[in-house]
Formats: structure tokens, sequence, C-alpha cells
């Protein structure tokens, strides 16, 4: 995976003082900023823990086996365990009842944490406009990268997880948590992506709001409208 | 398409029926001879109906393979519809002694719909009762547990009433779903003493996907159990009275996805039968080979993720690899790797590619090779054999009493196949053998697998050796999108394509049951049409669900490791058993 547009370490290896001489540390030592080495390494030891329910759950069982083999992108270590991995990927359709569970076990995953939404049904519901589905899991928790396809191919799937790793080396992801923004990536093309709010706030059954609520949740142009206004009250106050 | 309606000749019990009910409380109903003979029965009377239909050595149906409710508010008929005999109970019945299927019927009234319980004639009742209460309001007076099953309990109505909302969600708290029973339950055996309650799912690898058990363990041994499902209800069935009839194959497609082929042939066959339509010879081959290329994949994971639980990760890989190589022949017949979306109405959606029948030829030699390193690998290895044998045991009697199909049931020792007994689609020119054991065990449930894809193998063989030429599809106009040329050509082509674009095909008023053999067993689809573009109805019978609903049974006594092995054998898809 070489990409122009990532900013990889800066790793500089000292010269020798000179020719014959041993370099001061004893060897070549190396510079860098600390973050971006953590970034680094994060983004190359994605531990991923399958939320998978449904059919996107067989497609990512494909993406792991021998064929397409994940664990050449870094994300080898697949984890049952959220107390052991960073990565969530929510791979098939979550319904209203599933939804609590999913939550819980996104709470449990330590910081920091990533979640890929798989397939259209995690996306945004899919073609279950019914009783029992939610309708996107952004309605449950914030989601980093979203994965359309109906089953996603296992192509789409890593070209996912390599956005994925783009944002997490650049350090964007990081920014947009500490600044509490959020900016979803979207993978493929899928016009229905566009619509998930407003489709999901006007089936939720009346008077029974959502249960849970993201205040770092805010669109980024959303946010800085807010800003604005904040500054702009300010100013007259 | 036949309108000719006979009193269901070949009940050959009917006289019978007929001097045990004078009253005519219970007595036949006219069917076509299309649909499954049908018994009507009033409510009072439907226990002794069913326990006249189950231990009359003439009728001798042992096995409850679905029940459905429907509600006929918005179906035209007799004013009485609305107030006496809104909603209806179906019962379907097999007999595994006479190879015959029956409908049994209960009309109900629209304010407090109930009737007696029937899990004493038909222990498999259980869970189809709680889903018939759950989804359609419909109670059973003497049922131990009558609560919901595959919605939450923040849930407020009957989703499958034909005044519910199909979009109306209700939101689900922690307090609705994590709440167990079992902890207060008093009818736990005395001598145990130190218990404690273990909850497995529905977020654990071992219970693929989205099942939930609850066990009350002594030590290791399983006291009792509690099993729950309902974490997919993807409301399969209220999505197809919101579709046309061809926009219901994407859905049936993600009920047992790891064979989504042989959905959509099922649910085709039964709205053809409806419609009286013969879909051509090669359409036909072709839908054989590939549902056979998709059961041997969904053996093979329920085989490779079997043993992934019971320790053995290689199986896995080497069952993948021929899933890969399947997979590249789907999608080169229809453009999906798993969702095929192939079947339709009358055929196929298109023609196989050109080197279809070398693909097959060089498929089926690879997998063989699959299947024997799988063999070698397992068949004989001890610790697959300790782990297996002797573990979770099912007896013939439990498996028809639990309604208990497909590899499952054969594996307990009744060879029923619905492509040997029952042969649609030409199984009947086919030489093939349906592999039966009789320990009902785990290991007895792998072998049955094992041996059921090298007969798909052969299946497979024989039908590419002479796969007929010609269309893949009906030339039908009415149910078949009429060609590209003929669209633009012809005025009459034209108005057939906006018809079946706009309005959908239009399927004459009736009802049906129909089925074809699934990865899992008998793979029903009940399709109750009113004469529109849209099926009024549609409920398929999972093979799943009775087994599931069967496993808080199985697992008691034995180990937790036994209980892990014992649920990738018996194969629960999470899609087809919550649809
Ligand atoms: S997106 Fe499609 S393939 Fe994935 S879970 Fe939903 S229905 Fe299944």
């Amino acid at each position: 995976m070489n990409d122009k547009n990532v900013p990889l370490p800066v790793a500089r290896i000292a010269p020798p003082i000179a020719p014959g001489v041993p370099s001061t540390a004893g060897a070549d030592f190396l510079t860098t900023q600390l973050d971006a080495l953590v970034q680094w390494a994060q983004k190359n030891s994605l531990w991923p823990m399958p939320f998978g329910t449904a059919c996107c759950a067989i497609e990512f069982m494909s993406s792991v086996s021998s064929h397409y083999d994940l664990a050449r992108f870094g994300a080898e270590v697949v984890r049952f365990s959220p107390r052991q991995a960073d990565l969530m990927i929510i791979a098939g359709t979550i319904t209203d009842k599933q939804a609590p569970i999913l939550r819980k076990i996104y709470d449990q995953m330590p910081e920091p944490k990533w979640v890929i939404s798989m397939g259209v049904c995690a996306c945004t519901g899919g073609f279950y406009r019914a009783y029992h589905v939610v309708q996107g899991v952004d309605e449950i928790v914030p989601v980093d990268v979203y994965v359309a396809g109906c089953p996603p191919t296992p192509e789409n799937l890593i070209h996912g997880l390599i956005e994925l790793q783009k944002r997490i080396q650049s350090g964007e992801l990081a920014r947009h948590r500490e600044a509490k923004t959020y900016v979803p990536i979207r993978v493929g093309t899928d016009p229905q992506v566009e619509s998930i709010p407003a489709w999901s706030k006007s089936v939720m059954a009346p008077g029974r709001a959502h249960g849970h609520e993201f205040p770092e949740m805010a669109d980024t142009a959303e946010a800085e409208a807010a800003e604005a206004t904040k500054d702009a009250v300010g100013g007259k106050a | 398409m036949s309108a000719t309606l006979s009193a269901s000749s070949d009940v050959s019990f009917a006289p019978l029926i007929e001097r045990k009910f004078p009253d005519g409380s219970v007595h036949l109903e006219r069917r076509p001879a299309s649909d499954v003979p049908t018994v009507v029965s009033t409510p009072a009377a439907s226990v002794e109906a069913a326990r006249f239909l189950r231990d009359d050595p003439a009728a001798a149906y042992d096995l409850l393979l679905d029940l459905v409710a429907v509600d006929r508010l918005k179906l035209d008929g007799p004013p009485s519809f609305r107030g006496d005999e809104r909603f209806q109970l179906n019962a379907l019945l097999y007999s595994t002694k006479r190879n015959e299927h029956l409908r049994l019927r209960v009309a109900l009234p629209a304010s407090d719909p109930r009737l007696p319980s029937l899990i004493e004639i038909w222990p498999a009742a259980d869970w189809f009762e709680r889903e018939a209460w759950d989804l359609m309001g419909i109670r059973f007076d003497g049922h131990p547990n009558l609560a919901r099953l595959l919605t939450h309990n923040g849930f407020v109505g009957h989703a499958l009433r034909k005044d519910y909302e199909a979009g109306q969600r209700w939101l689900c708290t922690d307090e609705d779903v994590l709440q167990t029973k079992l902890a207060a339950r008093s009818d736990l055996p005395e001598d145990v003493f130190e218990t404690m309650t273990l909850n497995f799912g529905p977020s654990h690898p071992s219970t693929h996907g989205t099942l939930r058990i609850v066990l009350r363990v002594d030590g290791e041994r399983i006291v009792a159990a509690e099993s729950e499902c309902g974490y997919l209800h993807r409301c399969f069935e209220k999505m197809s009275e919101t579709h046309t009839y061809t926009q219901v194959i994407p859905y049936t497609d993600r009920l047992n996805y790891c064979s989504p082929m042989i959905n959509g042939n099922g649910y085709a066959r039964a709205v053809e039968q409806m419609l009286g339509i013969e879909i051509p010879a090669r359409a036909k081959a072709v839908r054989v080979v590939l549902s056979e290329f998709s059961r041997i994949m969904d053996h093979m994971v329920c085989i490779g993720a079997n043993l992934v639980d019971l320790g053995g990760l290689t199986t896995f890989w080497y069952s993948y690899q021929a899933r890969e190589e399947i997979y590249s022949l789907l999608e080169a017949c229809c453009g999906a790797r798993l969702t095929s979306s192939y079947a339709r109405i009358g055929g196929l959606s298109m023609d196989v590619p050109d080197n279809f029948v070398e693909w097959c030829r060089k498929l089926v030699k690879s997998v063989t090779t699959h299947i024997q390193e799988v063999d070698t690998l397992l068949t004989k290895n001890r610790i697959v054999q300790k782990r297996m044998s002797g573990t979770g045991v099912v007896t013939k009697e439990q498996a028809i009493a639990w309604g208990f199909t497909g590899p499952c049931l054969r594996a307990s020792g009744v060879g029923y196949d619905v492509r040997k007994d029952k042969p649609y689609d030409g199984y009947d020119e086919v030489d093939f053998d349906v592999p039966v054991t009789t320990a009902g065990d785990n290991y007895s449930r792998y072998l049955v697998r094992m041996e059921e894809m090298r007969q798909s193998l052969r299946i497979i063989e024989q039908v590419i050796a002479r796969l007929p030429g010609g269309p893949v599809v009906s030339d039908d106009y009415r149910v078949v999108l009429p060609p590209k040329e003929m669209v633009y050509n012809e005025m009459e082509g034209l108005i057939f394509h906006f018809k079946n674009v706009f309005e959908g095909i239009q399927v004459p008023a009736g009802e049906i049951y129909s089925y074809t053999e699934g990865a899992n067993g008998e793979l029903g689809y009940s399709i109750v049409s009113d004469g529109s573009g849209r099926p009024y109805r549609v409920k398929v019978r999972p093979p799943c669900f009775p087994l599931f609903a069967a496993f808080e049974k199985i697992i008691i006594g034995g180990m937790v490791s036994d209980a892990v092995a014992t649920l990738g054998t018996l194969n629960i898809i999470a899609g087809e058993l919550d649809r």
C-alpha cells in the first residue's frame, strides 16, 4: 500500500560520525514525532472485533479467510472479546432488539477505537424499512467508515479498511475526536447513505426518543455553525 | 392455471372424519389439486381434530411442520371475515409413515382470537405458537410460556396484523432484552445446590451470529437452559407484503444466506405453482445444479464453523476454499457472489455462461478434492470423534416430535428428503442416495452432511451431462419481462413490460403451501394471494426454527462444551431462524 497523500513517520538515520568510527549511540538511531510513530503502529495493528450478525458476516469470513486474507493489511488478529479489540466491524443487520447489546459491546472496547459499518444494512437499514430494524447503526454508535454493498465484496471491505488506516495515520480522526466533531468516510457509491438521519427519525415510535445521545457526533458543518453563533453571541455580550 | 377443485381426493381417511365428527365441526375443504389437502376445524374441536390426525393410523400426521397465521382483514370476501373469521391459523402437517402433507385450518374471530394450545399433541408447536402470538396476537390457552419470541419486550402491538404500519418501530432498552426467567425458575431439580447462571451470546463467537442461550450450570453440567432468538428479526414477512412478487426474491436470498440459491428457487417455485406455469427444462436443470452447489457451500460452512468452535481452525480454511470456488461460478452466472437473486418467477434472470458445463466439471473435481481433504482431517480424527460421538443425541421419536427435517432428521433415522419423496425440478430423473444414520448424535449429523455433499456432486454430474438447451425463462409474458426487441418494436411487448414492472405479476387469488429441500431441511413457503401484484401473506417455514427450539431440550444434562458442538451440528442460520 503506497499512497502519496499519507505522511509517513519522519524517520532519519543518523549518519556515522566519521568513516570507520561507530556512531555515538552504539547503533544508528531514529528521530520522529511520537504521535506519528504511535499512529503508524496503530494503523498497522488493528485488532478487529467482528460484530457479525447476518449475511455480511459471511462475506467478512471470506475476507479473513485464505483467498482474500485481510491479514495482509495489518488487521489480522480477529478478537471476539471487545476488551481486546480496537476496531469494531459491524457486519450485518442490527435490529432494535440487538441495539442495546451493540452499544454495550462498543462501550466495553478500550480507547482509541474505530468503527467500520459494513454493508447497507448496518449503514442505513438497507432494504429493510421495517418495524424491527435499526435504520443505520449511527443511531447507536459513531461510525468512522461506511462500506456500501449488499454484501460488500471483500475488495470493498479491504478498501474501507485502507481508508480508515489513512485517516488513522494522518491523525485526522484523532483530531476530530479531540475537537468533538465527527466526519464519516464513505466507501463505494450508495445514494441511500445520504438519507440516514431523516428516515430513522421519521419511523421511530412517537413519544419514545432514542435512548442514546451523542453530543460528540455533531456534523462538522453544524459544529462550525454552532461555534460561529456562539462567537457572534459572545461578541454581542 | 388449473382451477379444478377437488375435495382432496387423495385423503384416504375422509370417511373416517365424517364418522368421527358427525356434527361437521371438522371437515375437508375443497382445494385446488396443486395445494395440500386441507381439514377445517372449529376452535373448540381443534385439539380433538389434531389428536385424531396424529393418532389414527389412516392419517398418522406425526410431524408438525409449521403454524401459519393469516389476518384476512383486507382480503375480499364475505363480511364475516372482519368479524367471526378475521384470523386463520393453519397447522401444516407431515406424515413420516405415509409421506403425505396436510393443512389443519382453524378460523378465529377478530376480538380476542384464542384457541387451545397444540403443544401436548405436537411439542414442536411451542415456539410456533409463541411466534403466532408475538406477530399476530393469537392466544393459545394452556401454553406454558406465551411470551414474545421474535420482537423485544418493549414492542407494542402485533406486527403482522394488516392494520400495523410496516415501519413503526419501538425503542428497545436494556431492560427489554437482558432479562432471564431462568434465575427465578422453581422447577429446577432439588439436589442442585450450587449452580450458577451462564450467559451465551447474543454476541459470542460460537453462537454464529445472534442467538442467545442462558444456561444454569452445576459445575460444567447443564441443569437448565433457555434459548432466545429474534436478534435478527428483519421482518421478511412484512416486507414481502409491501413488495411485488418479483421484488421478494432478493429478500428470500437473505433468509439462509449460506445457500441463497435454494431459497430463491423455492420461492419462485411456489409462485409458479400458484400461476400454474411450467418453466423450461434448462432453467430447471440450472436451478438443480446451482442448488446442489449451494447445498455443498452450506454444509462446508457448517462443518468448518463447527470445527472452529471445537478448536480446529484448519478445516475452516479448507472448507472455505471450496466456497470461494463455487462463489466464482455463481458470480459468472448472475453477477453476485453471495446474494445471487438469480431465480425469477418463470425461470432464471439470465442464461449461464458458455463454458458453464466445463466449469461445473472442473468444479466437481476440485470440490471432490476439498471434501476429501476435510474427510481425511476429521472423519477418523480421534479428538473429533470423542467430542462428537454420543453428544447431542436426538432419538427418532424426539426428532419427529420436535419437528426436525433435513440432515438432522436423517441423522436420527428418518429418511425423509423432499428431493426423493416428493421430487420436483427433475430430481426423480437423477440417481442419488439419501444418507441416513440412526445414532442421532453430533457425529452422525456430521457424517450425514459429508455424504450429502458427495451425493450432491453425483447429482450435478448427471445433470450437466445432459444439460438441455433452449431458453432459461418461460415465454409467458404476463409473468416474464418480454425481450427488449419486442418491447421496443411491438405495442404488446411494451404493454407487457409496463404491466410487469408497474403492477407486478398478477397471481390469481388463492393459497398454497409449496416445499423444497433446503440445506437444513424442508423449506416451505405458504403464500396467500388476493389477486393483486403483491403477496397478501408470505410465511416461510424455516428449517432451523424447530431445530433451535429443541436445542434447549437437547443439551440438558450434558457439558457446556458439548452444547457448543451441538449448536454447530444443528447448523442454526440466524437469517432463516428469525427471518
Ligand atoms: S447489507 Fe445485505 S448482505 Fe449485508 S447484512 Fe444486510 S442484507 Fe445481508
